[in-house]
This record gives structure tokens, C-alpha cells and sequence, in this order.
């Protein structure tokens, strides 16, 4: 496909309409002096994904991205940030000083035109089919007929985080009933 | 559509996620970099999909599986973060060397 074709296709514009504010978002996500704001921009970011997985034709996907990502994901770092008290303001002290964050420019921007350059030479010009939208009935047939055995794993992953997420984050009994124990010896002296 | 502009777009998000992973110094911060950059997969996953047209959707199947895997991750992280920040009073990456010779 020529660049004259790809002007003349509406849905291009959609793209683009999707893609400039989520490349914004994402910068803002990684740049932003304010923790707060950062975790915000990631919902514009994750949004503009689900957004383009809707004009991809992968319904059942966007979904689950706005409710796993934006609604669950989203408030589990908001939680983070109030509970580890990030100063909530502006804060110069969020990323590097500028000699550390050079290098880091070179190898995020090296490795962007790297894979840009690699798949403008393996897939340039490739049209994506017109086929119709992906039902989510035929989603959830592949998951149970052919990628059972993946989605079992996936729910013993999650059970183990479950279970992990909870030992590492709740205190130890032994050391509570000490900590009572000692606030209790402070009070009559 | 061409598969290209998906990809491009999927570079450009993996490395800004890159660029936070290396430069943000606050480790919740960090973790959401690294959300960031599994979100640039997901996107390669279902433009690879619908570009081959696969008849198993499996580019979709396996991106629902990189959301379960990224939300066990973020429990997981977080909770580290949040055990870090009780023993040292701060979640600086910077502050974290016990382990450095």
C-alpha cells in the first residue's frame, strides 16, 4: 500500500485520532513530575489501546482492558502511591537527573528506530484483511478447545499471586501481638 | 490499514516504557512503566491477529492472558513495594543496594 492509498482510507484518521493523544498520554506517563497525574495518563494510554482494539475488530479484548486495566489495575496503583505517601505535589525528585536520563534517551530512542527500521523491512506496505469483527463466543470456544491448557496455568499464576500478594503484605502476627504488647507497657509509665 | 502503523505505535509505547523503567526513581513509578510496556505488546498481539486473520484468535487469547499475567504482577509488585516501604521509610530504586558490594 502506497501513502496515497493509505490518505484516502478514512479509518487512518480514526487511527491517528486514537494514536496522537495515546503517544501524548504515554510520554506524560514516564515525564510527569506528579505521581498522581502519571497514573492518570496511563488511563488515557490504556484507554487509546482499548480504543484501537475496538477498530482492530477484537471487542471481548477492549473490554477487558477497560475493566482489568482502567478499573481495577488503575485504583490498585493509586492505592501504592497514597499508601508509600509519594509527595502528591510537583517533585523534581521522581526521575534521574538529566546525566542519567540522557542515557536512558539513547537507549529508548535507539531501540524504537531499531524496531521501526526491522519491521518497515519486514511488513512494509502489508495490508491488515477486512474480515469481520471477532465475536467473543469464538474467543471463548478457542480458549476452552485450544488454549485450555495455557488458561490453567494462567489461573494457577493467579492463584499464587493471590496467595503471595497476601503473605508478603500483611504483618506478622507474632510481631503485632508484640507491638500491642510493648504500646500497652508504655501507656502506665 | 496497514500492519505497520500498529507496530510502529507498539515500538514507540514499549520505549517510552523503556525510558520510565530506566529513569523514574520511585518504584511504583517504575512498575508503571513496565505496565506501559506490556500494554505495547498487547497491542502487537492483536494487530498480528487480525493481520493474519487467525482462525484459533490466538493473538487475542494470549493478550487476555498477558492481562491476567501483568494484574498478578502489579499484586505482587506492589506488595514488595509496600514491605520495602515499612522496613526503610521510603521506596526510592536508588536507596535499595543492601545487595551492592
Amino acid at each position: 500500500m502506497t501513502f496515497t492509498d493509505w490518505v484516502a482510507q478514512a479509518e487512518n484518521y480514526v487511527f491517528l485520532a486514537i494514536a496522537i493523544p495515546m503517544l501524548f498520554s504515554a510520554w506524560r506517563v514516564v515525564a510527569s513530575q506528579n505521581v498522581v497525574h502519571s497514573v492518570l495518563y496511563l488511563v488515557g494510554a490504556l484507554a487509546g489501546s482499548a480504543a484501537l482494539f475496538l477498530l482492530l475488530g477484537s471487542e471481548f479484548v477492549a473490554w477487558t482492558v477497560v475493566l482489568v486495566y482502567i478499573g481495577a489495575v488503575v485504583v490498585l496503583f493509586l492505592f501504592g502511591i497514597m499508601i508509600t505517601r509519594a509527595p502528591l505535589g510537583q517533585d523534581v525528585e521522581l526521575s534521574q537527573p538529566l546525566r542519567q536520563r540522557l542515557p536512558a534517551a539513547v537507549v529508548s530512542g535507539s531501540l524504537f528506530l531499531l524496531m521501526t527500521g526491522a519491521m518497515f523491512d519486514a511488513f512494509g506496505g502489508d495490508v491488515i484483511p477486512e474480515t469481520e469483527a471477532t465475536r467473543t463466543f469464538d474467543v471463548g470456544i478457542s480458549i476452552f478447545e485450544r488454549w485450555v491448557i495455557p488458561f490453567e496455568v494462567v489461573s494457577v499464576i493467579l492463584l499464587a499471586a493471590l496467595v503471595g500478594g497476601i503473605v508478603l503484605a500483611r504483618r506478622d502476627p507474632d510481631e503485632m501481638t508484640e507491638e500491642v504488647v510493648s504500646e500497652s507497657e508504655e501507656v502506665p509509665q | 490499514m496497514t500492519i505497520v502503523q500498529f507496530l510502529v505505535l507498539g515500538a514507540a509505547m514499549f520505549s517510552f516504557g523503556v525510558y520510565g523503567v530506566l529513569t523514574r526513581r520511585n518504584a511504583v513509578l517504575v512498575l508503571l512503566s513496565v505496565e506501559l510496556m506490556l500494554a505495547a505488546v498487547n497491542i502487537n498481539l492483536v494487530a498480528f491477529d487480525r493481520f493474519l486473520a487467525d482462525q484459533l484468535a490466538g493473538g487475542q487469547v494470549f493478550a487476555l492472558f498477558v492481562i491476567a499475567v501483568a494484574a498478578a504482577e502489579v499484586g505482587i509488585g506492589l506488595a514488595i513495594v509496600l514491605l520495602i516501604f515499612r522496613n526503610r521509610r521510603n521506596a526510592n530504586v536508588d536507596d535499595l543496594d543492601l545487595m551492592k558490594l
